[in-house]
């Protein structure tokens, strides 16, 4: 006896847990096997054929179609919402807390969650066909603040991105359980088709921003994109409002290069808000840039107090007393809001009061 | 070897000695999923369910190859694993032959891998000394009354949604403490049959 009845344990129990294992995988193999289903987009705009059994978000990523989708399909960002049309199954448990009662009646569905089964009929804005996959090299990194890095990456080879300024970018981020998507708004200008720079503020134990905060110059990237449905209004005479913080400077810096590329003339209000001069970024370029173009006011605004011996000729306070102060009523405007939802409640209110329609208001939160 | 016959064993499961509010096995999923009647319906199937397959399972494995081989004492372990095993498997039957099924009892079936009532059905089995049908009848038994009690506790916190519940009571606290008075309830059936 003695050793011997360790022996037998391990091996008994690591036989049996083997035949267990051994059961489930033949089990799985002539179980789940649907063979061979049709994938419609659009009403045959782009018939597909896919394997059966797998997510409808993992097919369209094989097939080139890339859906925004930042939990890495585990249904619990919300971003992958499609509308299927025809053979999807009933709605999920794991789906009804991310959608609206009305999404639910028109057909709209989680991408990552509704499993292909039979053959399927989907909808997916015409936005999401045009993304695609790219490959980068990062070109530069820059410290901007303690915690904000900028990364510029140069695509590879002849690839361009034609984008808006507002959208975004998902980069692709190592993680333990396998690459994930990051969203990250663009902050180089859309004329300039060959690179994308990105604003990241480093969260403590993200895994996207770790990883940016991390890369070096000549490291690889792959991300898709753009993404985002924000439309720059086109009418020369209209204002545009930016107010922001943090790293929500990112889309704010693409709107106004893109908008003075186009437009020198046209006035636009840029209202920044830090907590101390360690968090400001970006003030001296724009400052050259105010020169260039009179009708650009850059506005930065501190909202701790100074430390002893600290200089400060700007703003002091929450940014949204900025804007009251500097925005005169009833003038045609479109305002882009992006950062912490306390801000974004408070300057929200600020510009309905100086007559901006809720609907010329865009925001980002974060 | 327990000379009770397989139908006070079956009652009495239900009953007197009802798994959960007895014994207190498988609160977890019971506190959490008792917000609705239909889920706590649907959870409660699946349990019965697993519950006869896994003590059928158990019992072979334990009489036919750890009894034999002098290993009792791994009963823990590779009945955990085996219900792990069996919760897969019928896991992937349902969702490939019963569609609607799945996704009436799909996404519970997870959740059992880890509900200690299961084991306890198991465990139970082996400590009273159950024959193979007294096994059977009792793994059965037991499922129904956990799943009766759950369904109860659903019942009763859909009413108490209207009810005028003291702040500091509210949530998991006044489910406790229903499960409480659920449980003394259920004490008045002890003197009728008796499983040790």
């Amino acid at each position: 006896m003695g050793f011997s009845i360790y022996l037998y344990s391990v091996l008994t129990f690591s036989g049996l847990v083997v035949l267990l294992a051994a059961g489930l995988l033949i089990a799985e193999r002539f179980l789940i096997n649907y063979g061979i289903c049709k994938l419609d987009i659009n009403a045959g705009e782009k018939p597909l054929e896919v394997e059966g059994g797998q997510t409808l978000l993992s097919s369209l990523y094989a097939n080139e179609i890339f859906i925004p989708s930042a939990c890495g399909g585990r249904g619990t960002c919300g971003h992958c919402k499609i509308t299927v049309m025809s053979g999807g199954g009933p709605v999920l448990p794991t789906e009804t807390p991310l959608l609206t009662r009305k999404e639910i009646r028109s057909g709209m569905r989680l991408a990552c969650q509704v499993k292909i089964r039979e053959d399927i009929f989907v909808r997916i804005p015409t936005d999401f066909l045009n993304v695609r996959m790219f490959s980068a090299t990062v070109e530069s990194t820059r410290v901007l603040t303690h915690d904000i890095k900028e990364v510029r990456f140069a695509l590879d080879g002849d690839q361009e991105i034609s984008q808006r300024p507002g959208q975004y970018v998902q980069v692709q981020a190592p993680s333990p359980d396998g690459p994930v998507f990051r969203a990250y708004s663009i902050s180089s200008a859309a004329y300039e088709p060959k690179a994308v720079e990105l604003v990241v503020r480093l969260v403590p134990g993200g895994i996207g921003s770790t990883y940016l905060h991390n890369v070096e110059v000549g490291d690889p990237i792959t991300f898709t994109g753009p993404y985002g449905e924000f439309y720059l209004n086109e009418v020369p005479s209209t204002e545009i409002v930016c107010v922001g913080g943090g790293c929500g400077m990112a889309p704010m810096k693409n709107i106004i290069y893109t908008l003075y590329d186009k437009w020198p003339d046209r006035t636009c209000w840029l209202f920044f808000g830090c907590r101390t001069t360690d968090d400001i970024f970006y003030l001296e370029r724009f400052k050259e840039l105010q020169k260039k173009h009179p009708n650009f006011h850059v506005i930065y605004a501190l909202s701790d107090e100074l430390k002893p011996g600290e200089q400060w000729d700007g703003e002091t306070g929450f940014i949204h007393l900025a804007a009251d102060k500097y925005l005169e009523q009833g003038v045609a405007r479109q305002a882009f809001l992006c950062g912490p939802p306390l801000m974004i409640e408070a300057v929200t209110r600020v510009l309905e009061e100086k007559g901006i329609h809720p609907d010329d208001i865009f925001y980002d939160e974060f | 070897m327990s000379e009770t016959s397989v139908w006070v064993i079956f009652i009495a499961a239900i009953f007197t000695n009802n798994i959960l509010l007895t014994n207190f096995l498988g609160m977890c999923s019971f506190i959490a999923c008792s917000g609705q009647i239909k889920t706590s319906l649907g959870l409660g199937t699946a349990v019965i369910f697993v519950m006869v397959m896994t003590t059928i399972i158990n019992y072979a494995v334990y009489y036919g190859v750890l009894v034999p081989l002098g290993l009792g004492h791994l009963q823990f372990i590779v009945f955990i694993a085996v219900i792990a095993a069996f919760v897969q498997l019928v896991e992937m039957i349902v969702e490939r032959f019963s569609p609607k099924l799945y996704f009436a009892l799909g996404i519970f079936l997870p959740l059992i891998t880890v509900n200690c009532a299961i084991l306890g059905a198991s465990l139970f089995m082996i400590i009273r000394e159950y024959s193979f049908f007294q096994s059977v009848g009792f793994g059965l038994g037991a499922g129904i009354g956990w799943a009766v009690a759950i369904v109860l506790m659903a019942g009763l916190r859909q009413k108490m949604r209207y009810s005028h519940v003291p702040q500091c009571f509210q949530g998991v606290a006044i489910a406790m403490i229903v499960t409480g008075v659920l449980a003394m309830a259920f004490m008045g059936f002890a003197g009728m049959v008796s499983i040790q």
